[in-house]
């Protein structure tokens, strides 16, 4: 309850401290600047974003933060503190481990599988063919499917007795609908709808990047006597690594939060066997109540995303133009 | 020799298109499978699952003419263009100054909205939750869609920031010798220039809305808000034993965003393939 209050506090703090920061009224006086009371303009222009921002993002990371501490059902105010505890019994409970090493399970899946194939595919729809426009069209469709949609159109494909899946079943002599069902091969079949949803998105980066590259270059490479291979390998491919980086950490940000999907296809079942980091989360956060312990679990992740984040920055995202992220540098 | 040659194209043209037959059926059969079972009842499915329906049930009639489905893409729809109204007005305010004003601590602003391009929302929504109940803003559209409209404003200001700063100054020179204030310039001649960022922007944040889940599904326990995604998860639970009559549900919410799909999919490819590249 005293929350929008000390937000609100800082916001003003911040605006604050930004140097010429007269009220809205001053923004007509003319002659001191060469742009007439920009001060006031500033403030005018950036109050809403700012204010947005600051209470609606960066405020519930903070109070997060500080929920975390403090063992709390979520009414009134926290008041039992109890210290890093929250943190020790995150790490000493195994289906919050279950769910970093899930979580690093999807990670490296769609590093080798969904990522390489995609790639592939948009190298595909590169070349010269009929009908590539319809492919494309068709490829990327699923994208805007939500994940709930998706998610639920796929339990109906793989429901026992009249889903597609049973048509598959009987074709395979095996139990399709079962993959969802059992805790060996659950996380897979996640993936695989995951998958289904997302190659669309970076076959279409690939896809932009490639085009991007003068065709001279790889043609110049095959005159020379390279392969077909030789130029896609040592030409083509480091030019398209800015977009393959960006799109490795976009695949790890949206890991990192899955939930959506799997809410809906496995409620993170059975037995935790496809639980992630946010279904937990949500578990004991709107389920049993136990806000300062699923605060824990949402600062993990976002601790997660921006060491992960800064790292990939620092280490891997440098040398594209000092990382899109943070790119502030001059017009290009 | 050039026979040859031609044959050789022919069977890699073949098989390119037998890929892309294969991939693009591992899309199309699940869809089709969902429409052609919307028509069937139970039995058929399960003894028909991807033949022609026979007879045909009208479960989408039965849908449309109940209005939960009707409120349900109603509430998506206020919701989606309320978050992007207020997303892309509110970031493109920000974008023109971080794009042409010099100002002491711009820098650090423009990494601070960055810095919330890695926020994954589901960091945010437990302490959001508790936040909006204090300010009593549960089962209350505004609930969402300020929220919404906040987690957007990173990529949103990124993108309009890039486009802004294409603008050369002679424009905003020109504008200010015939009497436009900064405010003058921003709204009559900036934002009309604008155009196709701004149409960009909008499809992103349309969309984006459009499949939030996570935010609604806590915000609202009051039904008459539900928005499609969380009505379509509901419909699931509440129909769970009727798979005919739930893939009727399920499809007629997708087609709403594959029309969309169809009539802005050049603004959603530019956006994202944009935004990456930064």
């Amino acid at each position: 309850m005293t929350r929008p209050s000390t937000v609100s506090d800082t916001r003003r703090g911040d605006t604050a401290t930004d140097p010429p920061a007269p009220g809205p009224g001053t923004a007509r006086q003319r002659g001191r600047q060469p742009r007439p009371g920009r001060g006031g303009v500033l403030a005018v222009f950036l109050a809403p974003a700012l204010a947005l921002f600051l209470l609606l993002v960066l405020a519930p990371i903070v109070v997060a933060g500080y929920a975390s501490l403090y063992k709390w059902n979520g009414f009134g105010l926290p008041e039992n503190f109890i210290g890093l505890d929250n943190y020790t019994r995150a790490f000493g409970d195994p289906t919050f481990r279950g769910d970093l090493q899930r979580g690093l399970v999807l990670v490296v899946l769609s590093l080798v599988v969904q990522l390489p194939a995609a790639l592939a595919l948009a190298m595909l729809l590169n070349q010269p063919l009929r009908g590539r426009a319809v492919y494309r069209l068709i490829f990327f469709a699923p994208y805007v499917l939500s994940e709930v949609t998706t998610a639920v159109l796929f339990t109906l494909v793989f429901s026992p007795n009249r889903g597609l899946g049973e048509g598959v079943s009987r074709w395979l002599g095996a139990d399709a609908g079962a993959v969802f069902a059992d805790p060996d091969t659950v996380l897979f079949a996640v993936f695989l709808v995951v998958s289904w949803k997302y190659f669309g998105l970076y076959m279409m980066l690939f896809l932009a990047a490639r085009q991007g590259i003068p065709k001279e270059l790889s043609e110049a490479a095959v005159t020379d006597g390279a392969t077909a291979w030789q130029a896609f390998r040592h030409v083509t491919l480091p030019l398209l690594g800015p977009t393959i980086r960006i799109s490795v950490f976009l695949s790890v940000i949206g890991t990192i939060q899955l939930f959506d999907m799997v809410w809906v296809l496995t409620g993170g079942g059975p037995i935790h066997s496809s639980e992630t980091l946010a279904v937990t989360m949500y578990q004991y956060g709107f389920r049993r109540f136990e806000v300062g312990y699923a605060s824990a679990i949402s600062i993990v992740m976002f601790l997660l995303s921006l060491v992960f984040a800064l790292l990939y920055q620092r280490i891997v995202l440098r040398r594209d133009t000092a990382g899109a992220i943070t790119n502030q540098g001059g017009q290009r | 020799m050039t026979a040859t040659a031609s044959r050789a194209q022919r069977t890699r043209s073949v098989v390119l298109h037998l890929v892309c037959i294969a991939v693009g059926a591992l899309i199309v059969v699940p869809v089709w499978f969902g429409v052609l079972g919307g028509f069937k009842d139970n039995g058929q499915l399960s003894t028909n699952p991807l033949g022609w329906p026979d007879p045909w049930v009208p479960n989408y009639l039965d849908i449309l003419g109940n209005g939960v489905f009707w409120r349900q893409l109603g509430n998506s729809l206020l919701i989606a263009v309320s978050s992007t109204v207020i997303v892309v007005g509110a970031a493109a305010m920000a974008a023109f100054v971080f794009a042409r004003y010099a100002f002491r601590g711009r820098e650090f602003l423009v990494t601070l909205f960055a810095i919330g391009l890695m926020f994954p929302f589901a960091v945010a929504i437990l302490p959001l939750f508790v936040l909006l109940r204090g300010m009593n803003l549960l089962d209350n559209p505004l609930g969402v869609i300020l929220p919404q409209a906040a987690f957007g404003l990173p990529i949103t200001i990124i993108i309009l920031r890039q486009f802004f700063r294409t603008i050369p100054a002679e424009v905003e020179e020109a504008a200010v010798l015939d009497g436009c204030g900064s405010f003058g310039f921003f709204w009559r001649v900036l934002l009309p220039m604008a155009r196709p960022a701004l149409a960009t922007v909008s499809v992103l944040a349309i969309v984006t809305s459009w499949n939030n889940f996570m935010l609604p599904l806590v915000v609202f326990s009051d039904q008459s808000w539900w928005t499609l995604p969380v009505g379509v998860q509901a419909f699931q639970g509440q129909y769970a034993d009727d798979t005919a009559r739930v893939l009727a549900y399920v499809v007629l919410s997708m087609l709403p965003a594959l029309g969309f799909y169809a009539v802005a999919e050049r603004q959603l490819i530019g956006g994202l393939t944009g935004s990456v590249k930064g």
